[in-house]
């Protein structure tokens, strides 16, 4: 692997887990969605120059999947959605962005330091970006316990499978089928959560997930 | 040797010289972005003269202290704009003191400036100086986190060797230098109390923090401590220049030609950034004070998160 290819791998596989740090520090939420657009094309170019670097066509194919579905029909959708439920203006922690942040941070230090133990003898460029992807899982992750709104969980779910993504085709010969069933389930499970975002309204007049635990009887 | 003295001579008095005009040129370029004509280029020069001219007003309570920080901030900025390399590397002091050393000058200049805020014991000094050192103490771990990533990549901490790392082949595209980058510029923007964290241009008492910790200076002290903010705005561009823009420095072996080279590129870079700076202050507002620790905790992320990155760019 000579230096360029593998230095604009590198930028744009770390910018990914830049933008994942952007999407935790956004606390409103149609701001939240512009930056996952920014996220799925970030990682529809971290794709595309993986299938230019690997030799790999059918990648190409992943790329305009990312693009497609997660850069602009899912941000538009999610758009509908929250001026329907009329919350576009919400702003929403259960964290502050600052403990956020470093919480994100000791993700992003865990999960090099578990990635470039485990996987020492691997490729060099799939090695670092499963340290990459990893992190924008964890980030995910994160992202979906710091919030209590329901569409930044969905978002935080969505940039999780970014993650997946990006992992998947760090690493060579993953066959097209898995990626493109990965994206349609991911694609349902957004169908069947946006289902369920206005059942929840309906039943308790808010999304916010908070008010679900008084009927659990967990209010402090 | 008389002529590594001359050269480092040549430096200190052109970063003095130059330091004021960029100054003026800022204002001018802001004065040019909002459509009105701006004071000429050479009016912080006029500004110290005049300073200098006029008497000094003591309050009855000041200390010893608060008569010799200004000649202390002075010389502390002047130091450290010698120490960087401006149009040539590997000058006779560079050898002295690395960027860590030159972060410290300038941050024990910050010190004794605020001490100087609280010791008339005026409300506005004690606000000015209370604020300044909120915002030091979130801009210097940013700051320290950054140069730690820059030393990592270039294998020093010595600004000469970092800037002749810079500008070799070897250096590539890198995330972590773009991310060192933002938070630099974001760390100078702070510390040199501009726009988003501080207005340069006001005496409006509820925005003011670099002005207001000052207030009680007057005459030939006032006149040091505008010339030292015009210096240390200079220091940072140049710290800039040569980390992230090396074009055109020239080197110890290089023949003298190169040096007149490395004077207009020095020059250009200043001109270059201090538009870009223009610009930048003209689009944007200035922030609220209680959001400033959200502006500088993203530097600090973004330095963290740099060295983070640094740790996979190149396989250990």
């Amino acid at each position: 692997m000579h230096g360029l290819t593998f230095d604009i791998a590198h930028l744009l596989a770390g910018s990914l887990v830049v933008v994942s740090f952007v999407q935790l520090y956004q606390d409103r939420l149609s701001a939240l969605i512009n930056v996952f657009a920014a996220h799925a094309l970030v990682l529809a170019l971290s794709v595309a120059w993986q299938a230019f670097a690997q030799g790999a066509p059918h990648l190409y194919i992943t790329a305009g999947i990312a693009l497609a579905f997660k850069a602009i029909i899912i941000p538009v959708a999610l758009r509908r959605i929250i001026v329907r439920l009329g919350i576009h203006r919400e702003i929403e922690t259960v964290v502050g962005v600052g403990p956020a942040m470093l919480l994100g941070i000791g993700l992003v230090a865990l999960s090099m330091v578990v990635m470039l133990r485990v996987t020492a003898d691997a490729d060099p460029l799939a090695r670092e970006d499963l340290a990459f992807a990893l992190s924008v899982v964890l980030l995910g992750l994160l992202m979906m316990v710091t919030r209590r709104n329901a569409v930044s969980q969905v978002i935080g779910f969505m940039s999780l499978e970014n993650g997946l993504v990006l992992a998947a085709t760090g690493a060579k010969g993953m066959p097209l089928v898995v990626e493109i069933s990965v994206a349609f389930s991911v694609l349902i499970a957004f169908i069947v959560i946006g289902i369920f975002l206005f059942r929840i309204r309906e039943r308790f007049d808010t999304v916010d997930v908070q008010a679900m635990d008084r009927f659990r009887g967990e209010q402090r | 040797m008389i002529r590594d003295i001359a050269l480092q001579g040549c430096q200190m008095l052109l970063v003095l010289l130059l330091s004021p005009l960029l100054t003026g040129f800022v204002r001018k370029v802001k004065a040019r972005l909002l459509r009105r004509q701006g004071p000429s280029l050479l009016q912080p020069y006029r500004d110290l003269i005049r300073l200098m001219r006029k008497d000094v007003v003591l309050a009855d309570n000041a200390s010893w202290l608060f008569r010799i920080i200004p000649y202390f901030v002075f010389a502390a900025t002047w130091i450290a704009a010698s120490l960087v390399p401006t149009f040539r590397s590997g000058l006779l002091f560079s050898w002295s003191a690395d960027l860590i050393a030159i972060i410290a000058v300038l941050g024990s200049a910050r010190f004794f400036l605020a001490l100087a805020g609280l010791d008339v014991g005026t409300s506005f000094g004690g606000i000015g100086s209370s604020r300044e050192v909120m915002i030091a103490s979130l801009a210097e771990p940013a700051m320290l986190m950054i140069v730690f990533t820059l030393a990592l990549i270039a294998g020093s901490t010595q600004l000469s060797t970092m800037s002749a790392f810079m500008n070799s082949s070897e250096v590539g595209l890198r995330v972590s230098l773009g991310l060192g980058l933002i938070a630099l510029i974001i760390v100078a923007i702070a510390e040199n109390a501009r726009i988003p964290v501080d207005n340069p241009a006001t005496h409006l008492e509820l925005t003011m923090v670099h002005e207001a910790m000052v207030l009680e200076y007057s005459g030939r002290h006032l006149a040091l401590i505008e010339l030292s903010a015009a210096l240390k705005l200079l220091v940072y561009f140049s710290l800039i220049a040569c980390l992230f823009a090396p074009w055109g420095v020239s080197s110890p072996a290089a023949e003298p030609k190169l040096l007149i080279v490395g004077v207009v590129a020095y020059t250009a870079k200043l001109a270059g950034g201090g538009i870009l700076l223009a610009v930048f202050e003209t689009a944007i507002a200035k922030m609220r004070v209680f959001r400033l620790p959200g502006f500088l905790g993203a530097a600090l992320m973004l330095a963290l998160l740099a060295t983070l990155l640094r740790f996979v760019s190149r396989s250990f």
